[in-house]
């Protein structure tokens, strides 16, 4: 099993939210977050003059699947997530020891 | 004297309009600041209401416009309302209740304690704030205002104009604003941290009641319900407009045109019109406005980005300004055919009148900074003005009022 933890454009996520879902990936956890990475950050102006926020709001997307569903997850986020400016995020993947759903108490490849 | 129904009741209505524009520099201000420090810069402001209301009918009122001292401060025939009833005044707006001019009066005290609070917010000490508003009413405002508009009142006697507090708010506003910038310094991370606003929104409902107090504020100043009060109120609403969409043009010549600025203008537009307004005919608000959004946009500008004064929310650069600009547009445009109480100003023939609004100004703002700084140093040496440095990291609403604006983890 594997956590995919992407981070992308706020204008991507309803995109790439049906991606995943028309790939049977339903269950998703989506945070607002903030970052920086190449993109440097946006310039904003105060009354007068301005200044440079350099962490830019995102959201973050966290899925668990198993591991040969990895490639095919990744593939749907990004291609709805791409725009090719920079600022279209990162995708990490992460090993998972358990999963375990609360109702149930269900394990692993049972409960994701 | 007798009372008149209609100016009663304008004054009235007046004095709750004035008395709205407070929690609106609440809200105009509590936008501004990290989002640490809302509360407590709406706090700054808002307690002006009860503290200054206190203070107004005990004895301010009496400072400033008690008998005559040598045209410097009202006597103490007033304190504790004495002799302040329902009949009129026999000096002061004459055809409404005596009562009814002192509540509206009260409410310029408070709001200009409120104004000052947006240069030291974020780090000044909660308990000196009310120390330092406490003197500052008595020492500082009652007098200018009895200088002003007070019944012999030296600057008055000159035939100084101040329609509706030009110089006893604005000016005394920013003046005082920037004495206590000097004592008290930065904020920390200033100017290399950006210090974002938190919530625009908020600063645009604040900005919005600003407005439509200030239409209590100038056209009731008039102190009549009739054709004076009508004057002022359009060449109020005219500069307004005229210096919103100003800086709106400006900001956008530099980049984009922010919501920001464009309030930022607004206000900066009725501050200057404020000694105007009942003196002027209602389209010369526009020049007035124009030139006071363009002038104080790069004061600010000035004074932030080149000088590095921490005014935290601009204080001197839109009222101490704007009140500067606008008692010399006042010398400037000023007619009779408008106001037989006033005079003509320079364009009508009148050059004199100019020099009267620049001694307005000279002395009002020598005064006001002279006796803003000392009773400040006051302050610092006793009580200390400026909180230490971690309830400042952690921010005022947590080390001064034990709240937070957006708490609870559960939406």
């Amino acid at each position: 099993m594997k956590k995919i933890e992407a981070i992308i454009r706020e204008e991507s996520l309803e995109a790439v939210k049906e991606a995943l879902e028309e790939k049977s990936y339903f269950g998703m956890t989506v945070s607002e977050v903030s970052g920086r990475g190449k993109q440097k950050g946006i310039p904003l102006q105060w009354r007068v003059g301005e200044y440079r926020v350099d962490l830019l709001p995102k959201l973050k997307i966290e899925l668990v699947v198993l591991d040969e569903d990895v490639p095919i997850a990744i593939d749907a986020i990004i291609r709805n997530a791409r725009t090719g400016e920079i600022g279209d995020g990162k995708i990490f993947v992460l090993p998972v020891e358990n999963v375990v759903r609360v109702r149930t108490g269900d394990r692993d490849e049972n409960a994701i | 004297m007798s009372v008149n129904a209609g100016d009663t009741a304008w004054i009235l209505i007046s004095s709750a309009l004035v008395m709205l524009m407070t929690p609106g520099v609440a809200l105009f201000y509590g936008g501004m600041v990290r989002r640490k420090n809302v509360l407590s810069t709406i706090m700054m402001s808002f307690v002006c209401l009860g503290l200054v209301g206190l203070l107004w009918v005990l004895y301010g009122y009496s400072l400033s416009f008690g008998s005559d001292n040598g045209g410097f401060i009202g006597g103490l025939n007033f304190v504790g309302l004495m002799g302040v009833g329902q009949e009129p005044s026999s000096v002061y707006a004459t055809t409404v209740p005596h009562l009814a001019f002192m509540i509206f009066q009260a409410m310029f005290a408070i709001i200009t304690i409120a104004l000052i609070t947006g240069a030291i917010v974020e780090r000044v000490k909660f308990g000196a704030l009310l120390l330092f508003s406490a003197l500052w009413v008595t020492v500082v405002y009652a007098p200018i205002c009895h200088w002003v508009w007070g019944d012999g009142g030296w600057l008055a006697s000159l035939g100084v104009l101040d329609f509706a507090g030009g110089s006893v708010v604005h000016l005394n506003a920013g003046v005082s604003a920037l004495a206590l910038v000097l004592l008290l310094g930065k904020r920390r991370g200033f100017p290399s941290q950006p210090m974002e606003p938190n919530n625009i929104p908020m600063v645009v409902l604040g900005a919005g009641l600003l407005w439509f107090g200030w239409f209590g504020f100038n056209a009731g100043s008039a102190l009549t319900s009739g054709g004076l009060a009508a004057s002022a109120f359009v060449a109020t609403n005219t500069a307004a407009a005229a210096a919103a969409f100003t800086w709106m043009i400006v900001s956008w010549l530099h980049r984009r045109p922010t919501i920001l600025g464009t309030v930022t203008g607004a206000i900066a537009g009725l501050a200057t019109i404020t000694p105007a307004a009942g003196f002027i005919t209602p389209l010369a608000g526009i020049p007035i406005g124009v030139v006071a959004a363009i002038v104080c946009y790069y004061i600010m500008l000035l004074l932030k980005t080149k000088l590095g004064f921490d005014d935290s929310l601009d204080v001197f650069a839109v009222h101490g300004v704007g009140g500067i600009l606008g008692m010399l547009a006042t010398g400037i445009f000023a007619t009779l055919a408008v106001n037989s109480a006033g005079a003509d100003g320079l364009i009508y023939g009148g050059g004199m009148q100019v020099l009267k609004q620049l001694v307005g100004v000279v002395s009002v703002g020598a005064f006001a900074f002279a006796a803003t700084w000392v009773l400040g140093k006051l302050v610092d040496v006793t009580v200390g003005l400026r909180v230490g440095k971690s309830e400042e990291t952690v921010g005022l609403d947590l080390s001064q009022h034990g709240e937070r604006a957006y708490g609870g983890l559960l939406r």
